[in-house]
């Protein structure tokens, strides 16, 4: 798309798209840290985690500011004025999956008092797709690319059916063996907040879908013209 | 949807130059009608030919329709005087005679006879003001010259001026451009309320002020007609790359 006549206009949206991006970076390497933290039993980087969560709250904070003065001084229109509405409500979704990751990371604080676990490691693979839906979902928003968009809101069946895989195996690790229930209990935690990882993903995926078409997002006109992954 | 107007394959030539092409409008009655465009895309001539002013403008040449109640206005049984009272028109600047508030109300009332006793004029002086918003501020001064009113007022007067003779259509060509962002408020109030009674098309270069006041936005482009369509539609996802463009203030 062509520039802006007025310069400013322009290095506002671009400095709306840069916080959005280093929410991004910032939330993914919490993801990471927080997994590995539960995995490796490393109560210091668990708490490093909880303790970064506040420079993302402090970078939506930015976000909303931003956003909120280019409403007011430049009254944005068309794709100009549904990018900053999806900035607003993605930095929202960024920050929740932001807490998702501190949750995590407080799971791996109680775990570390509890008796070593294998399923743990089961996390990692979990964890995978979550942690690309949503590096693919601000990839998606900043180039404003509909077909990675419409991906990632395919990818989260795929993080479905391995929770639902994951939950089973815990399940019956805990049923093989009472004294598995704590720690099982709290793997059963740090799984559903990854598996919402994956839905707040989608998420911004679907804010992307209505910024470039300007519709909101149905399902039922997606489901079928999947995009080749 | 009712159309008031209805404009047809309209085609205007000024001597061998052509200023519009093709343009297809239906004006929904009762609604407010925004013209938005760059400079010299057409948009005052379009508004001249809604009720033909563009007949005095020498070498101008129109072809095709341009429907009032489904009527040409430009069939040759046409009156255009009374197409003018019933297609009234505002101006950018404001206008008011050098006479009084009073008699500038009057002036068109006077000119169709639509009183017949001066009681009767009052009620259409004082209904027009009132209608206009400015009944309150100028009560008291009827027969002081209108000039000694402020821009804003004027250019209520000139509308007050515009609705005394009961036209159907109004015809507004940048009328706030001269105006305080007061008196513009106060000018789109006005805008809003008159829909109960008028379709009104308006030509502005503040396109928060074609959001604002108007249920359609038309955008022109070089004399074509490019995008027309419901405004929230049209300033939140315009069709057409040139619209997207000139509103969100890009480089064509
Ligand atoms: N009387 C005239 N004789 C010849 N050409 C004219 C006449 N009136 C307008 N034009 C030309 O027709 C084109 C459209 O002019 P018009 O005044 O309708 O533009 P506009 O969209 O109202 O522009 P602006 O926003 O500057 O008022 C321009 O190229 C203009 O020069
Ligand atoms: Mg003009």
């Amino acid at each position: 798309m062509n520039n802006h006549i007025v310069k400013a206009y322009d290095d506002e949206l671009k400095a709306l798209h840069s916080l959005i991006r280093h929410m991004g970076e910032l939330t993914f390497e919490q993801i990471s840290k927080a997994t590995q933290s539960i995995i490796e039993c490393d109560a210091v980087l668990a708490r490093e985690v909880i303790d970064r969560d506040h420079e993302i709250n402090l970078l939506e904070t930015k976000v909303d500011d931003l956003a909120i003065r280019i409403l007011a001084l430049r009254q944005p229109v068309a794709s100009d004025l549904r990018t900053v509405v999806a900035a607003l409500k993605i930095s929202n979704q960024v920050e929740r999956i932001a807490d998702y990751a501190t949750n995590i990371a407080k799971f791996a604080l109680i775990l570390k008092d509890m008796p070593l676990f294998p399923e743990v490691k089961g996390l990692s693979t979990l964890v995978q797709i979550p942690m690309r839906m949503i590096k693919d979902a601000l990839k998606a928003f900043e180039l404003s690319d509909l077909n990675l968009a419409l991906q990632v809101w395919h990818m989260d069946r795929e993080v479905d059916v391995l929770y639902q895989a994951y939950l089973h195996k815990i399940f019956s690790e805990m049923i093989e063996d009472p004294k598995n229930v704590g720690p099982c209990t709290q793997l059963l935690f740090a799984a559903k907040n990854i598996e919402r990882i994956g839905d707040q993903s989608q998420n911004i995926a679907e804010a992307v879908y209505t910024m470039i078409t300007g519709k909101p997002f149905k399902e039922s006109d997606n489901v079928k013209n999947e995009p080749k992954i | 949807m009712t159309f008031k107007m209805d404009v047809k394959q309209l085609n205007l030539f000024y001597g061998d130059k052509q200023a519009l092409f093709n343009v297809n409008l239906g004006l929904p009655a009762l609604q407010t009608t925004a013209l938005i465009g760059p400079s010299g895309c057409g948009k005052s001539s379009f508004l001249k030919c809604l009720n033909r002013m563009n007949d005095i403008v020498l070498q101008a040449h129109v072809e095709g329709q341009v429907l009032l109640d489904g009527q040409d206005i430009y069939a040759p049984s046409v009156d255009v005087v009374s197409l003018r009272t019933k297609v009234g028109m505002v101006f950018q600047k404001p206008n008011p005679f050098p006479r009084s508030i009073y008699e500038n109300v009057a002036y068109g009332p006077r000119i169709h006879r639509l009183f017949k006793t001066k009681s009767e004029l009052d009620q259409i002086v004082e209904k027009s003001l009132v209608r206009a918003g400015l009944w309150g501020e100028v009560k008291d001064r009827l027969p002081q010259p209108a000039m000694r009113l402020s821009g804003g007022q004027q250019q209520r007067l000139c509308i007050a001026r515009a609705i005394a003779v009961n036209p159907e259509v109004i015809l507004m060509d940048e009328p706030c451009s001269a105006l305080d962002p007061i008196a513009t408020a106060k000018v789109e109030e006005l805008i809003d309320e008159l829909r109960e009674k008028f379709t009104i098309v308006i030509v502005t270069h503040n396109l928060q002020q074609a959001a604002r006041v108007s249920q359609q936005t038309a955008f022109f482009h070089s004399g074509y007609l490019v995008e027309a369509r419901e405004t929230g539609a049209l300033f939140t996802t315009p069709h057409d790359e040139r619209t997207q463009g000139y509103i969100t203030g890009r480089y064509g």
